[in-house]
């Protein structure tokens, strides 16, 4: 198994870790049991900008990088930008994963809408309407592929 | 930064020591002939193989003769490719060969090493019973269990010497009294334990041991298997005739010969090397401990010289082991993340570690090359690093492990 220079850049200078104590937004997807637990921690303008974003997680190389990764590419965009982003573009923007990794990109997406739905809910929007689900649900928690 | 680097992995391979090193090259260069060629350099190359065989056979005490310059005069010990396939040849070959009388049950532990688990686990599907045994969380087997499970229709005992994630050692001598008083042969798995702790298979009362060269800085790809006399294994190889007939193919001499050198310095020094290793591994113990939520894993006393496998919770391993290479640290890991699987190593399960703890786990394991100075520096960078990978962990909070958070995530 294989890491890009770019994973491991991500790896070991993670962008962004932390805890946003203003956040409005904070989403937590993975579980120890797995091996992987990503926590991402947004603060959302009132006109829907990302203005800071950090995260903390509990996982291998690929889950740093790609949380390190994610947080970077939606710093400072609109919410509607921040949920276009796909793992695969996380994937991509990281030169890639190798496969039994690809997982982990997974998870960065979901922590990521996990978090964005958390922040409508506080606003006292039904996330469902906007995301199609809730993704507070057991099901995405336990449905990354291994 | 300062260039570091250190090696401490050694139970996954060792360096080729310069002796080894030397001992082979004019077998690749000089004298390449075939031994099953009549002419000189083939006959020498015969002759060379089986000194090999004589300073493997020596260091494990077996029977003498170990070998006759006659090779038709069977000796005990077959080299094969591996350790791995020291194991096949043992288990697959004893139970499906002349010497197995009709008895189809086999019995293993839960912490073998996959050549053997999964050797017993093809045997199972075609038919065989196979009984995996438990360990207790120091991974020492049941020897009750044993008792209990074992019976007339058992063809082997199968259990390693020593374990290679967590380096405890098996009572050998009380698994084979077990298994001989029921008309079983015993087979041990001693791979990570030849060159690191004594072995005599007369006074242990092994019936067949699987060892490979790399373990203890020979070359990779020589292995041997020893089969006392009067035992009869199926071929795992059918070709020209080599290894018995039962591990066909050109001999690899010039393995043999490292293998041959390697087993006999290891021997030949082995209390005082293994005592400096030991204090080396008690050093290293001692400082990765005052780590704050940090276990030990394996038996603390009845454990190989140079193994130290630890758990760290909060985090996870492959992490870790990539944090620690940047230091310039080999180490490795149990933790499922880094073989891409969902279940951490079923070494650390079989131990009873909970899923969440085991995904954490380093495996640092020393050997006589490294220096106190290198301990010294592995210390410090596990610290660093383990304390790097928690102040980014979600899972711990306020100097300590928050797992309940996480688990609430179940439903």
């Amino acid at each position: 198994m294989e890491y890009s220079e770019k994973v491991f850049d991500h790896f070991t200078n993670p962008r962004n870790v932390g805890e946003l104590a203003d956040a409005n937004g904070v989403g937590e997807v993975g579980n120890a049991k797995c091996g992987d637990i990503m926590k991402i921690f947004l603060k959302v303008s009132d006109d829907g900008i990302i203005e800071d974003v950090k995260f903390k997680t509990f996982g291998c190389g690929a889950a740093i990088a790609t949380s390190s990764m994610a947080t970077e590419m939606v710093k400072g965009k609109s919410l509607e930008d921040a949920l276009k982003l796909t793992n695969q573009a996380v994937a991509d923007a990281l030169d890639g994963l190798p496969p039994v990794k690809m997982h982990c990109s997974v998870l960065a997406e979901e922590a990521l809408r996990s978090a964005i739905a958390d922040y409508y809910r506080r606003i006292g929007k039904d996330p469902e309407a906007i995301l199609g689900c809730s993704m507070d649900c057991a099901h995405c928690h336990e449905t990354h592929e291994h | 930064m300062t260039k570091h680097f250190v090696y401490a992995d050694n139970a996954a391979t060792t360096p080729v020591s310069a002796r080894v090193f030397e001992a082979m090259k004019p077998w690749l260069t000089e004298y390449y002939g075939n031994p099953s060629s009549l002419y000189r350099i083939g006959q020498q190359a015969k002759n060379a193989a089986n000194h090999a065989r004589t300073q493997v056979g020596r260091a494990l005490n077996a029977a003498e003769p170990i070998n006759e310059a006659n090779d038709r005069k069977p000796g005990e010990i077959i080299f094969t490719g591996s350790g791995s396939q020291a194991d096949n040849l043992a288990i697959r070959g004893f139970v499906e060969g002349p010497s197995n009388h009709g008895r189809k049950h086999i019995i293993t532990s839960k912490i073998e090493h996959h050549a053997v688990l999964y050797t017993c686990e093809a045997l199972e599907k075609e038919g065989w019973r196979v009984t995996y045994l438990d360990v207790d969380k120091l991974g020492r087997i049941d020897l009750a269990q044993l008792r209990a499970e074992i019976s007339a229709d058992t063809a082997i005992v199968s259990v390693m010497a020593a374990n290679n994630e967590i380096g405890t050692i098996q009572d050998l001598r009380a698994i084979s009294e077990i298994a001989h008083a029921n008309g079983a042969v015993f087979h041990t798995d001693a791979v990570q334990a030849v060159g690191h702790m004594p072995i005599d298979v007369q006074a242990m009362g092994i019936d067949l041991l699987s060892l490979s060269a790399h373990k203890f800085r020979g070359p990779k790809g020589i292995g041997a298997l020893y089969c006392r006399k009067g035992i009869v294994l199926k071929p795992s190889v059918f070709g020209g005739g080599q290894e018995r007939g039962w591990a066909s193919g050109t001999e690899n001499v010039a393995g043999m010969v490292g293998l041959g050198t390697a087993i006999e310095d290891a021997v030949s020094s082995m209390d005082e090397k293994m005592s400096y290793v030991r204090r080396l591994t008690d050093r290293l113990t001692a400082g990765i401990l005052k780590i704050p939520y940090t276990h030990f894993t394996g038996d603390p006393v009845h454990r190989l010289p140079g193994t130290a496998s630890f758990v760290f919770e909060a985090i996870e391993g492959e992490g870790l082991i990539l944090r620690l290479d940047a230091c310039g640290i080999c180490s490795s890991t149990g933790s499922a993340c880094s073989t891409g699987s969902l279940d951490p190593s079923h070494v650390l399960m079989a131990i009873g570690l909970p899923h969440e703890i085991a995904h954490g786990s380093l495996r640092l394991t020393l050997g006589e090359q490294n220096t106190e100075q290198e301990v010294d520096y592995i210390i410090e960078s596990v610290t660093k690093v383990v304390d790097g990978l928690r102040a980014m962990s979600p899972v711990w909070a306020n100097g300590k492990p928050d797992l309940s958070a996480a688990s609430n995530l179940r439903p």
